[in-house]
């Protein structure tokens, strides 16, 4: 009897690994074909259909994306945005979540009203698209940086952050002669060092992976980052449904797949350092402000 | 003099007041660039919605473009394109609930019986990532993957005897390629809410349910999902409340003249409407439709999570 129990235990238990353990094989295995395909021959893929170790090793891919100037330069572009648009958005996050935390603000009420009302209601693309216009910011750097400059959730969350610090501390920095500038950057920003990377980790991503305000705001191609031109190679140019008169300029897998590691490589170099936080970061969340 | 005249108490109330700003002048300075970029990229636009009842000229601008009252509307609900947009976003959002919703809670189940600490934390590690890859990296591997030419997906149905399926090309295949990318980026992710929930649970529940002779499956039943309810409630409301939000950027690269009609959704054709054919009024208040319903429903969403004893989201 006992032994029984025992056996089916074992083998639920066997189950639940493997299908655990296949889970996570699917979750991976597509990016992983796609990196190994990238770095063999157009006439390797084309003969064999399933590559786990290529036969031949080949870096023409890389050779050609790298040969040409155009994805060169939409990485540095997608560095520049993601860097630049990640200060702004801290710089501004950070101040206002430290203004409405502090009781000696008046109406923080009705500003915070005004945040939360913001994320359950808004303009929409069209609306937003043509204030950015009127602010003549298309097809400047702006656009794809000022007008997400604060996501009203992580607003929230920092500002709950801040709530959590010990209130003697600011006490006793006004008896000091402090005034809340300086308990700003030297006593609230210093305190919430891994808040604040958990914030930037995920605003970079945001910024790297974000298509929708570059494919809106910049037309100007030499402009685009690399998610844009990502597209370009490799959708707009898929056989499946594109005139065959296209067909020429289509062009081979490999390079298709090469571009798709090359875009991703940031955000799984980043990837270890957001798993550490971002625990951390949707505890945050939990704590009553 | 006009201030003389004030009631007393009313100017000190004023004089309070300035000093108040006085002393804290550094949070009001600290606080404006927020508040400003609030107004003007949030609810600027938002005062934008007015060109809906309106037709709006470039050159004219906001204010000064002809009033045509809710014509826009009367021709968006006249037109056979709305019910088609009502039915793919209904039916996607159905998709969603039904395929994906369920999933992350039983990887959480499953994941939660695993002893061996080193395969659980490789299993979170690696179901994830997925989840930080960009909506056209995640179209760019479908496209590769499900292609007709020399793609994975054909490959395998032809080896196994089958004739190869134009996934990407077919309006049958867009919804279910849809419902797929959403199961393989966010399933690993989403268990990240049900495995914090399940660390709440009084571990000598488990114990009273073991003396009581519960087994495994029984443990699992009445004890771990048991704890998870509330969060698993407060998720599906919330997944209903955002039903309208389809993500343009998902759906935008998967579509293509021959699956368009089985997977447009409205933030998709008020791209095409507003932005590439120029018809901002009507565009417009095609936004303005979807985001009115989004509203309703995450207010209602919300008054049901309150209903439920747990507490609100706001």
């Amino acid at each position: 009897m006992k032994n029984k129990q025992y056996m089916t235990r074992h083998i639920t238990d066997g189950f639940i690994y493997i299908f655990l353990a296949s889970i996570a094989f699917l979750s991976f295995f597509p990016f992983f074909q796609i990196v190994i395909n990238s770095f063999t021959t157009q006439k390797e893929m084309l003969e064999r259909s399933l590559i786990l170790i290529p036969h031949t090793f080949s870096l023409e891919a890389y050779k050609f994306i790298f040969s040409g100037s155009s994805i060169l330069r939409s990485l540095g572009v997608s560095t520049f945005i993601t860097v630049a648009g990640t200060c702004i958005n801290l710089l501004f996050t950070t101040t206002m979540a430290y203004a409405l935390a502090r009781k000696e603000l008046r109406a923080r009420r009705t500003i915070l009203f005004i945040v939360v009302f913001t994320m359950l209601f808004e303009g929409g693309m069209i609306p937003t698209y043509l204030v950015v216009k009127e602010l003549h910011m298309l097809n400047t750097y702006w656009a794809v940086m000022i007008p997400n400059a604060i996501s009203a959730f992580n607003l929230i969350l920092m500002r709950n952050f801040f709530l959590n610090l010990p209130e003697e501390l600011f006490e006793s920095a006004k008896m000091d002669g402090y005034n809340d500038l300086t308990i700003y950057y030297r006593i609230a920003l210093p305190l919430s060092k891994a808040a604040i990377a958990t914030f930037a980790l995920f605003y970079a991503v945001m910024h790297w992976n974000n298509f929708m305000m570059p494919f809106l705001y910049l037309s100007d191609s030499h402009m685009w980052p690399v998610q844009i031109w990502l597209r370009q190679i490799v959708m707009l140019a898929a056989a499946d449904f594109s005139d065959v008169g296209f067909a020429t300029t289509v062009p081979s897998q490999s390079i298709r797949m090469a571009v798709i590691v090359v875009a991703t490589t940031p955000i799984l170099l980043v990837y270890p350092f957001i798993q550490k936080h971002f625990v951390k970061g949707a505890m945050l969340g939990s704590v009553k402000g | 003099m006009s201030y003389s005249h004030a009631p007393y108490n009313k100017r000190k109330k004023w004089l309070r007041m300035l000093k108040q700003l006085r002393t804290n002048i550094w949070l009001y300075i600290l606080v404006v660039p927020g508040i400003v970029y609030f107004l003007i990229f949030k609810y600027l636009p938002m005062g934008g919605l007015i060109i809906a009842f309106k037709d709006f000229n470039p050159f004219l601008g906001f204010l000064r473009s002809p009033w045509v009252g809710t014509e826009h509307f009367a021709r968006l609900f006249s037109n056979n394109d709305f019910i088609m947009l009502f039915r793919n976003t209904l039916l996607i959002s159905l998709y969603k609930i039904v395929f994906y919703f369920p999933v992350p809670i039983i990887i959480a189940l499953l994941l939660n019986e695993i002893r061996l600490k080193l395969f659980k934390r490789t299993v979170q590690t690696l179901i994830y990532i997925p989840h930080f890859f960009s909506w056209v990296v995640i179209s760019g591997i479908f496209y590769i993957l499900f292609t007709t030419e020399g793609g994975f997906v054909n490959h395998l149905i032809e080896y196994f005897g089958g004739s190869s399926i134009n996934f990407l090309g077919s309006k049958e295949w867009i919804r279910s390629l849809l419902t797929t990318q959403t199961l393989w980026r966010d399933a690993g992710w989403g268990t990240i809410l049900y495995l914090a929930a399940i660390t709440t649970i009084d571990p000598q529940l488990y114990e009273a349910a073991k003396i009581d002779g519960a087994g495994r499956f029984r443990l699992m039943w009445h004890v771990t999902l048991a704890g998870m309810r509330s969060t698993i409630v407060i998720l599906l409301i919330l997944q209903i409340g955002h039903f309208m939000d389809l993500g343009f950027e998902q759906i935008y690269n998967m579509l293509n003249p021959l699956n368009r009609e089985y997977a447009d959704v409205f933030d998709t054709y008020v791209y095409v409407a507003g932005i590439q054919q120029g018809q901002f009024s009507y565009s417009t208040a095609i936004g303005m439709f979807k985001s009115t319903i989004g509203l309703i429903l995450v207010l209602g969403a919300n008054y049901l999570v309150r209903k439920f004893g747990e507490e609100g989201l706001f």
